[in-house]
């Protein structure tokens, strides 16, 4: 048995079952990542000596827990990567910025902590775009991630290092977060499943903040059944985030052991997210996977979301508006990088400017022009209502539809540069993620295909804020019929 | 032309909350504890950290907007205001903007004789920030951050007070009753309460208001009414001259005693103030609001009122006794234990006990939470008095001694037998005594000035060291009085 070839679900069972060690399962996965990773770049810490560790600690538990009956955790022994906006004691955290270069955090962010504490193993801190910001990962102050199915060519991003080393199969499972796609995009562009929760069902603590009201910690997996495996443990009320839901948290993996049939699943499908310049094949892998949702008995209709066309200026005024104020705090006094300048004020200009990439810079003074005075009415204030337009168009369509469905990205991968110098058509790339980051609901992103060239093509579906339970259960029947997330590129 | 000046005047108060307003650290004396000791990820403000609210702190301000007679938002907000600084971790404070925790309130003072309502524009939540310690060698500015994130309520007046002796009595009347409700301890060398005053001058008479300058960083009752004497000077002056009012942030230099400009009005800033949204909006049920209302305490004037009523002090020694909480509560307790009307304990106290202290340097509380005098104890002095088991001198050599030794009236008298002399015959041949070696004033009083009496009855009073009680002297010299006259 070849442990890359298992799912996370599956190399649970496997540990288990005592059919694989720990301590073998981590090397394994730790020479890949180390042998791939000049070529991929998709880590900017792999902690290899710690996770074998940690490893054989587990293994440890398991041995006690066969003799006393005690289970330990459910991810027991199970390596992960965590995307490094995330804060976890023992590694730096740079948000993939030189203005954190050697920042140790001195906690641990809730997800991660939840993981850890069922018993898995960090491996490592994956690249990203420099404070999440950026759709390729060629933001990232320390290089960027390639694709894994073609190293021309980007990842996806932000979290297009977790993507990469999931798709690479270099970790079994990797966490990301979603500010406006930054999880669903890069699973697309990777062919790996890519879930963001709904806002406040995974607690943000220990997140480097990006656009606050937008951001989400969420998974990139092989498999839905992963996603939901992850979620189960990380989801769920805490107190050191006030944004966190208090609501109970659903046994999201048992509700998949239905079987794959979606009879009276009603599955909406906005005809606004498909436009006019969509890479065909990308049109037709996923109405063609439309065609196999219905064919295991949902029911498809078209839907209007009208609203659509304007989630893209909103979430450009809301997200640098919360982000301007968020990277505030990187000022050289406290943690960090400090280039001393001559007083106070030049001090910052070094710190920042130098600190902070151009596309940072972008955002933070787009957010500070929209918050500023006589301006805030038109943009921050006017992004809002339409914010709550949006929010509100969702809602309605759950009342008729139980999940909404549609590509995640109108094409597929880009060249690594193609787009550097052109942020809008960057910027483009978030179009059909934006709309569920502003209204705060699920989104799972789940391989469909592969286009002309032998790009991963990805299927999006979208469900009612905490209803992570419905698009678990669509994803995870689509996976039943279907092969692509067995399959992996050739390195 | 004569100029009224129109003042309006923020006030930021800590609460005296265990924690701090968004996390755990512990709120400690700032000006004792050791720099950067009473810190944790959110209150530096490191990646990753969020806010959550201290619950115990919107307590305490909505204590004080019920006090103040606000309409308490059902709803409010919290938005960042952002601005660089070193003492501000975050690079925006938490405060709120656009819906405050609560407005439209009203706070009465008693400037002179006449009693003046202002009233209270809003009041709002947010957190402080560090301080900053500027090193002249080697030139260096060091940061320490216990005080960051404590809690603050912000309460911002209208503009409706026109002299120093109106924003004096707004100023002392407002910390007053922070220390009635225990939110704050009043203690201003410890900065726990600073002001912000805003003003403008206009001619006697109009009502439209002229341009405003604000005077920022004001620690001291001192410095407020210093800064603002000097500020309508300066406008009036420039006024005067038909110069204009420039519209800016002004500093006050203490040492100096002038105002000087930090900001023009070009050069404001411009906060960027926005929802934060880190923190949902703080919700303030019927429920809770009622649960707070329960613990307002009996307010100053409500309790000045009592005083007069209850006790039948007159409004003078009662405003004096309300000045302070623990005053106001000594005073009843020592009432309780005295048994004597209020008015003789106030008199002890106002007259007798706070000359002591005075001179001694001391405050009722005492030190280190130890009490002077406990009030029990003090009503038991004044109760000896009153059933005539000491006389009254002795009574106030007494209370120097119990001060001075911290022992009780009960001891000193066992002690020292400082008690009255109650034995009857000694008490008749003291005042046998005095008769015989003052015949002229026995002479003159048996003439018809019975008013030599009162003389008498002092010589008593020495000759036994004040340990006689002088209506049962005043009963034995009548009575020796009349028997001589007959004999």
């Amino acid at each position: 048995m070849d442990p890359l070839d298992l799912s996370l679900s599956q190399t649970a069972d496997a540990l288990r079952e005592g059919a694989l060690s720990s301590r073998s399962l981590t090397e394994t996965y730790a020479r890949r990542a180390e042998k791939l990773d000049p070529i991929l770049h998709a880590f900017l810490q792999l902690e290899v000596e710690n996770a074998l560790r940690e490893a054989a600690a587990a293994d440890e538990r398991w041995a006690v827990s066969r003799k006393s009956g005690n289970a330990p955790g459910a991810l027991n022994g199970i390596p992960i990567a965590v995307k490094d906006v995330l804060c976890v004691r023992g590694f730096r955290c740079t948000a993939g910025s030189r203005i954190l270069e050697g920042f140790q955090p001195p906690y641990t962010a809730t997800p991660v902590d939840r993981l850890q504490k069922s018993g898995a193993l960090i491996l490592g801190k994956t690249n990203t775009d420099e404070f999440a910001m950026g759709s390729s990962t060629e933001n990232s102050a320390y290089g960027p991630t390639h694709n894994p199915w073609d190293v021309t060519r980007v990842p996806g991003g932000s979290s297009g290092g977790s993507a990469a080393a999931v798709a690479a199969r270099m970790i079994p499972a990797a966490l990301g977060s979603d500010t406006g796609g930054s999880i669903r995009q890069p699973a697309a562009y990777c062919g790996v499943v890519g879930l963001k929760p709904s806002y406040g069902r995974v607690s943000r603590y220990g997140l480097v903040a990006f656009g606050s009201s937008l951001d989400c910690v969420g998974t990139l997996t092989r498999t839905v059944e992963d996603a939901a495996f992850l979620l189960e443990i990380m989801a769920g009320y805490d107190e050191c985030d006030s944004t966190s839901m208090p609501s109970p948290v659903p046994a999201y993996r048992k509700a998949l052991l239905d079987g794959p049939d979606l009879r009276g699943v009603r599955i909406g499908i906005p005809k606004e997210y498909f436009l006019p310049g969509i890479q065909p094949d990308v049109d037709r892998l996923v109405r063609e996977a439309f065609g196999k949702l219905q064919s295991l008995g949902a029911q498809l209709q078209e839907i209007s979301l009208p609203s659509t066309e304007f989630a893209l200026p909103v979430y450009y005024l809301i997200a640098p508006a919360e982000a301007s104020a968020n990277l505030a705090r990187y000022d050289g006094v406290r943690f960090g990088v400090r280039r001393e300048g001559d007083g106070l004020w030049e001090t910052y200009n070094q710190t920042r400017g130098k600190g902070f990439g151009s596309e940072v810079k972008r955002r933070i003074m787009l957010g500070t022009y929209a918050l500023s005075a006589g301006y805030y009415d038109a943009y921050y204030g006017q992004a809002q209502k339409v914010r709550t337009l949006i929010k509100a168009e969702f809602e309605k369509a759950f009342q008729e539809v139980d999940v909404i469905a549609s590509p995640v990205t109108p094409a597929t991968a880009f060249r690594l540069g193609e787009k550097v110098d052109d942020p809008l058509s960057m910027y483009m790339e978030d179009l059909l993620t934006l709309p569920a980051s502003l209204a705060g609901i699920p989104g799972l992103s789940v391989p469909c295909g592969r286009d002309s060239i032998g790009l991963p093509v990805g299927l999006q579906l979208c469900g009612p804020f905490l209803g992570e339970e419905k698009i678990l259960k669509v994803g995870w029947a689509f996976q039943q019929v279907t092969r692509w997330h067995l399959e992996a590129p050739n390195l | 032309m004569e100029w009224e000046p129109v003042v309006g005047l923020e006030v930021h108060a800590e609460l005296r909350t265990q924690s701090k307003m968004f996390c755990g650290c512990a709120v400690v004396d700032c000006t004792v504890a050791e720099p950067n000791t009473h810190t944790c990820p959110v209150c530096l403000g490191m990646p990753g950290s969020l806010p959550v609210i201290n619950r115990r702190a919107v307590d305490l301000g909505l204590r004080v907007a019920l006090a103040l007679g606000c309409r308490v938002a059902p709803v409010s907000v919290f938005a960042r205001k952002n601005y660089f600084y070193p003492d501000l971790p975050k690079g925006y404070q938490i405060s709120q903007y656009e819906l405050p925790l609560a407005a439209e309130g009203v706070l009465k003072i008693l400037p002179g004789e006449q009693t003046r309502v202002i009233r209270i524009r809003r009041v709002h939540l947010e957190e402080d920030t560090g301080k900053l310690f500027h090193e002249e060698k080697p030139a260096r500015s060091l940061v320490d951050l216990n005080r960051a994130g404590v809690p603050l309520l912000e309460i911002v007046s209208e503009p409706d007070m026109h002299s120093v002796e109106e924003v004096k009595a707004y100023a002392t009347t407002l910390r007053r009753l922070l220390q009635y409700l225990e939110v704050n301890s009043g203690d201003m060398e410890k900065g726990v309460i600073r002001f912000e005053a805003n003003i403008s001058l206009r001619p006697k008479g109009a009502t439209e208001l002229g341009t405003r300058v604000e005077i920022k960083n004001l620690n001291s009752f001192r410095a407020l009414t210093r800064s603002m004497e000097y500020e309508v000077e300066r406008q009036a002056a420039r006024l005067s001259e038909g110069q204009a009012i420039r519209q800016e942030t002004l500093g006050w230099d203490e040492n100096a005693g002038r105002t000087y400009s930090q900001r023009s009005k070009e050069e404001a800033h411009d906060y960027r103030y926005f929802p934060e949204p880190d923190l949902p909006p703080l919700e303030v049920s019927p429920q809770w609001l009622e649960q707070i209302r329960r613990t307002v305490p009996e307010l100053p004037d409500a309790l000045c009122d009592r005083l007069v009523s209850q006790f039948g002090l007159g409004r003078y020694d009662a405003e004096v006794l309300v000045a302070e909480r623990s005053t106001a509560e000594y005073f009843q307790r020592a009432v309780k234990t005295s048994g004597a009307p209020g008015r003789t304990v106030a008199a002890w106290l106002t007259g007798d006990l706070f000359g002591l202290l005075n001179t001694r340097n001391l405050t009722l509380e005492g030190r280190g939470g130890e009490p002077v005098l406990p009030a029990e104890e003090f009503g038991a002095l004044i109760r000896m008095v009153s059933e005539g088991r000491i006389n009254g001198p002795t009574g106030k050599s007494l209370l120097v001694e119990m001060i001075d030794t911290g022992k009780t009236a009960e001891v000193l008298v066992s002690e020292g037998s400082l008690g009255q002399i109650t034995d009857e015959d000694t008490l008749r041949s003291a005042v046998r005594k005095t008769l015989v070696e003052n015949p002229g004033q026995v002479a003159s009083f048996r003439g018809g000035k019975t008013s030599v009496i009162q003389w008498l009855l002092g010589q008593v009073m020495k000759t036994t060291g004040g340990r006689a009680n002088p209506q049962t002297v005043r009963k034995m010299l009548e009575e020796e009085l009349a028997r001589g006259s007959k004999e």
